[in-house]
């Protein structure tokens, strides 16, 4: 067995016998360091090895190669929670080895649709953008479309610190009590910043949910291929906490563009036919691998809801990681750099966001029931107002209408009091949707055509104007 | 059983030596766990196979088994209200063999061995037959009709054939060809996925696909047997107008191909389809429907196999005499699934990678759909299920004058609509599956992301969409919907366009400046838009609307449009006008229910009160 070619990340190994594809490879370097890797291809008597930390240090005359007989595991149990690994799920901390209870292939397996459950649990992140219009349900995946500079770090922080969940309330009217379950935080860094991965571990710290976590960083010193195993590795122990443990497990990977980038590298050393800005053709189904390890399975009590973050290079939503994304995730909360420059945090982007699951998580009986028309005209009158608000600039004010400067004004006032909150600010859904109908008001009657009329009598804040006119003649 | 070695493992492709008897695109076993694949490509004795489930742990010198045979579906009674992976295993039995997860190496036939179903035999002993001849019948289920019949290639004289109970493959008689051999005929037939089944002759397509959603049905029609096309950058509601389309359509089956989407969303059609009642039968929705799920992170090849899967069994009720309605969502993961098994060969990329033959798959699949005159006699006659089928035959008969000598009206006539969802990258139209797809189909659903952040849904794009089948559904429309809809429909569109128009100059210079006339039509633009277009498929008010509320709906809209211009030559000011009470009637007409039409009537008749040129009335003051 010897190593005859090695190109970037890359051996191909000659003489070998009984190797499977995927299979699990020791190396070691004449310098005396060693890595791992994998079989990405075999043929013949010729197999071509992945390593994942690297090559740097090797030659074809002595590595020594050995072939382990099996794919890259996991071994999980309990204990994970509270510990750091690093990207291969070798600890990171100072702790002990975990005795597994079990070796799991980082793999996985399809989860077959027929055993799907169908999210529709409520979230309450108490982030009104969120909450409000565009709810996150459990079991889904909703990735954070950023830009280098963008606050995703604090807001994916602080969805991790407020997520509860409610019960469900009999009473349509009512919003159901917060449920205290057993959760979990599963969170992968990817090719992030020392300073990143601290802040989010400080973040956990602070709230004591430190201990229900379990960290895998591979951070931006560390080898870029071994990124391609970290959130197959995060992934794996959070299904075995979701599916074996019963805990509610919230996955956040960080950041996606990093990990698409490793495997642009490895796809370039093979030479392979590159798809969209080098990107391999196989890029959509990578992905899909791992954002469709979220869900919920009829029967078990667990669920795996993921937060994958990915800075859009050039803020471009069509660059094909955000876009192939977007393809798969069930919609995404994106950031504005307009919004953050005006110093509104969080700066969601309302228009552009997205969340597919949110017709099955509010309601009745889950939030409100005025909560999908409510969210649908806020929506609308956003997309109005921020048109009008085009319009004022090529006109002038003057040259609007009455009702296009209600608009206006509307969404200066949806930014300013509904968008933007703290980030130590914790909103029930009560107070989200009060604070829809507060603007409401700001606009007529008549152009509330996507909220049922008993809704509106019941829940829209008695106009004061009218009320003054009623009592100035008595 | 042919047995040969693998010889290279690359991803879902492997490649092995010694299977020289074999032929393209043969099933094959590989490994010891016997996974599915199939081969496409052969180079001298090595044959490259693409393998349906993932390969981790496979190894050159691994046995390869070839099962002789390409890889076909198995059509019969017990596809409906199933749910498929890409190869036609059922995913139900799946999950009772190895739990939530889905393992390798397990398969289950496509249609149940033990089931039983009660067979009438309608074809007696001596009885002559050709293939596709319908020898009897299953109630399948209280909506569907099974007809059994002779497979396509097979023809001779009726042996023996006798009514009772049979599992799929038990003969129910038999039946000896022309040079004398015996066949067993059994309820189930197998067909090779990648070939069409046969028909009599194309018809062409005369009767549109109703779908209950309003910019369909008026503005961009589809019919029973033809193709359209919905792409759409992701957020824009394609998945939705793709769900109200199966959950609504009147054709009588329904194919929905999940084809590397997500999983959650298959999930959705499982849960909602059993509970949502069917239109047209009161039944659940479920018992027309059969599902294909072959999803994103499901192994890539069977994702490719998923569409042919699908259209064959599409093809198999179509020649029954059903009208059947295809739905792949989306064929850009299809196309992609093509690429990549196309850079495991090595093939030479054509644009951004994709294979040089995709315009020609395409172009192939989409060439499946058609309304046809299946093979085979007319329905025998003998059961209930064929007085309804006599009656379908009828309207068939009188929007196809002449027909076909020998049928007089009586042939068996069924058809496939496809619509294909297209993913284009960063919502980019000039990409090549979108480009491909476009020179087939006839129906273009343009979403847009920017009408859906305006949360105006169905996002259809009314400016850029189409339909070339205008034309010949107008003959159904004065028919059936009355006359003049069509006039409405074509002026609602010009209003439209000329608003599209007008708002590039009032959004210079205000909309104060157009002149009143002008004005009048820009209101009634937005009011088509927001009374019109907008539907919202999560109101149970509002996800169907009936052709006749369509038209009335439209027609209370340009009466509006009338009125008020005949109002405001009459001395009314624009702002009375447009503050009409009656307006906000207008916007929530499309909330009455069918029941309701009465009230159309009244909205009118308060039109004609409160939009009334206000300078008269000052002079009879």
């Amino acid at each position: 067995m010897t190593v005859r070619d090695i190109v970037g990340p890359l051996m191909l190994v000659e003489d070998v016998e009984g190797v499977t594809y995927g299979e699990l490879v020791e190396l070691e370097y004449p310098d005396g360091t060693s890595s791992l890797g994998n079989v990405l291809e075999v043929n013949g008597d010729v197999a071509l090895v992945q390593a994942f930390q690297g090559t740097q240090g090797s030659n074809p005359a002595s590595t020594k190669v050995r072939f382990l007989g099996r794919g890259l595991t996991l071994g999980v149990s309990r204990d994970m929670l509270g510990r750091v690994f690093d990207g291969l799920g070798r600890p990171r901390d100072d702790g002990p080895e975990i005795i597994p209870d079990e070796r799991l292939s980082i793999n996985g397996m399809a989860i077959n649709p027929t055993a799907r459950d169908f999210p529709d649990d409520f979230i309450q992140t108490g982030i009104s953008s969120i909450d409000g219009l565009n709810p996150l349900v459990r079991g889904q995946k909703l990735p954070i479309f950023s830009g280098s500079g963008l606050p995703h770090n604090q807001l994916a922080a602080q969805i991790a610190r407020q997520a509860a969940v409610l019960a469900r309330s009999d009473d349509p009217t009512k919003v159901g009590e917060k449920l205290e379950g057993e959760f979990a935080v599963v969170f992968a860094a990817m090719g992030i910043t020392f300073e990143d991965a601290d802040f989010f571990m400080s973040e956990l710290r602070d709230t004591a949910a430190i201990e229900r976590a379990v960290l895998f960083l591979n951070l931006a010193d560390d080898p870029a291929v071994e990124r391609i195993a970290t959130p197959r590795m995060a992934l794996t122990a959070a299904e075995y906490l979701a599916y074996e443990c019963d805990m509610h497990v919230l996955v956040i990977l960080t950041d996606m563009t990093y990990y698409c980038e490793a495997l642009r590298e490895v796809s370039a050393a093979r030479k392979e036919v590159p798809g969209r800005r080098g990107f391999p053709g196989y890029l959509y189904t990578d992905l899909a691998t791992l954002y469709e390890r979220a869900g919920r399975i009829k029967g078990r009590k667990g669920s795996i809801t993921q937060i994958p973050i990915l800075t859009m290079p050039e803020d471009d939503k069509t660059h094909p990681i955000p876009d192939l994304t977007g393809y798969i995730t069930e919609g995404q909360i994106i950031l504005n750099r307009d919004l953050h420059r005006r110093g509104v945090y969080p700066p969601v982007a309302v228009l552009p966001s997205l969340s597919r699951l949110k017709q099955k998580g509010i309601g009745p009986g889950k939030t409100r029931e005025d909560h999908a028309d409510l969210s649908n005209q806020l929506f609308g009158a956003y997309a109005r107002g921020i048109q009008a608000k085009e319009l004022a600039v090529i006109l002038g004010e003057a040259a609007l209408s009455d009702s296009d400067k209600a608009f206006a004004s509307f969404a200066d006032a949806f930014e300013d009091r509904f968008i933007r909150q703290g980030e130590h600010d914790d909103r029930t859904v009560e107070e989200t949707l009060a604070l829809g109908w507060e603007l409401m008001t700001l606009l007529p009657r008549v152009e509330l055509k996507r909220i049922k009329d008993e809704y509106i009598e019941k829940y829209l804040p008695a106009d004061e104007t009218a009320e003054s006119t009623v009592e100035a003649p008595a | 059983m042919e047995q040969g070695t693998i010889v290279k493992v690359a991803g879902p492709l492997v490649v092995a030596e010694g299977l020289t008897n074999s032929k393209m695109y043969d099933l094959v076993r590989v490994g010891e766990e016997g996974l599915m694949g199939e081969i496409i490509e052969m180079r001298g004795d090595r044959s490259s196979i693409q393998v349906y489930e993932e390969t981790e742990g496979l190894g050159p010198g691994d046995p390869v088994t070839s099962t002789g045979a390409p890889l076909s579906v198995e059509l019969g009674p017990g596809m409906l209200g199933g749910v498929y992976d890409g190869v036609q295993r059922p995913l139900d039995a799946l999950e009772a063999l190895t739990g939530a997860f889905l393992a390798r190496g397990i398969d289950a036939p496509g249609l149940s061995r033990e089931a039983t179903w009660m067979f009438h035999a309608t074809a007696h002993a001596g009885d002559s037959v050709v293939g596709g001849d319908v020898i009897g019948i299953v109630q399948e289920n209280e909506v569907i009709t099974h007809r059994i019949m002779v497979p396509p290639k097979l023809s001779g004289r009726i042996e023996h054939i006798e009514s009772g109970t049979y599992t799929v493959d038990q003969p129910l008689g038999s039946l000896v060809d022309d040079a004398g051999t015996t066949h067993d005929l059994i309820m189930m037939q197998r067909w090779p996925v990648r070939v069409p089944r046969p028909y009599r002759r194309k018809l062409s397509v005369d009767e549109p696909l109703v779908t209950g959603t309003r910019v369909i049905d008026t503005f961009f029609p589809l019919m029973k047997g033809g193709v359209a096309t919905i792409p759409g950058p992701f957020g824009a509601g394609k998945t939705v107008t793709q769900h109200q389309i199966a959950k609504w359509s009147n054709a009588e089956v329904v194919i929905f191909i999940g084809c590397g989407e997500r999983g959650n969303e298959m999930t959705d059609v499982l849960m909602e389809f059993p509970e949502l009642e069917d239109p047209y039968s009161g039944y659940p929705l479920m018992k027309r429907t059969v599902l294909v799920a072959n999803t994103s992170n499901m192994p890539v090849a069977a994702r490719e196999a998923s569409v042919y899967t699908g259209i064959t069994m599409a093809e198999y009720f179509r020649d029954m005499g059903f009208n059947v309605v295809l739905q792949a969502d989306s064929t850009s993961r299809w196309a992609e699934a093509m690429r990549e098994i196309s850079g495991r060969l090595e093939e030479m990329p054509g644009e951004e990678g994709f294979p040089a033959y995709l315009g020609t798959k395409l172009a192939a699949f989409y060439e499946r759909a058609g309304k046809v005159l299946a093979l085979g006699g007319p329905l025998p006659p003998g059961s209930a299920s064929v007085e309804e089928a006599a009656a379908d035959k009828a309207v068939g008969g009188t929007s196809e004058p002449g027909g076909h000598e020998s049928s007089e009206g009586r042939d068996r006539i069924g058809s496939v609509s496809v619509v294909g969802s297209v993913s284009p990258p960063g919502g980019d139209l000039s990409e090549p599956v979108v480009q491909n797809t476009l020179r087939v189909v006839k129906v273009f659903w343009a979403l847009q992301d920017t009408l859906a952040y305006e949360r105006h849904f169905p996002a259809i794009d009314w400016l850029t969409s189409y339909s070339l089948y205008l034309d010949k559904i107008t003959p159904y429309w004065n028919e059936t919907v009355g006359r003049g809809f069509r006039e409405r429909r074509d002026r609602c569109m010009e209003i439209l366009q000329r608003e599209s128009e007008l708002a590039e100059i009032a959004r210079l210079v205000g909309v104060e400046a157009l002149s009143p006339d002008e004005q009048v039509l820009m209101e009634t633009a937005k009011s088509i838009r927001e009374d019109f277009l907008q539907q919202n498929a999560f109101r149970d008010d509002d996800q169907f609307t009936s052709l006749a509320k369509q038209d009335l709906l439209l027609k209370l809209i340009l009466h509006f449009y009338d009125k008020a211009r005949e109002a405001h030559a009459g001395g009314a000011s624009l702002a009375d006008i447009f503050a009409a009470p009656v307006r906000e009637r207008i916007a929530r007409a499309k909330y009455l229910t069918e029941d309701d039409f009465g009230v159309f009537a009244d909205i009118t008749s308060d039109l004609e009160t409160q939009l009334v040129a206000e300078g008269s009335e000052e002079e009879g003051v």
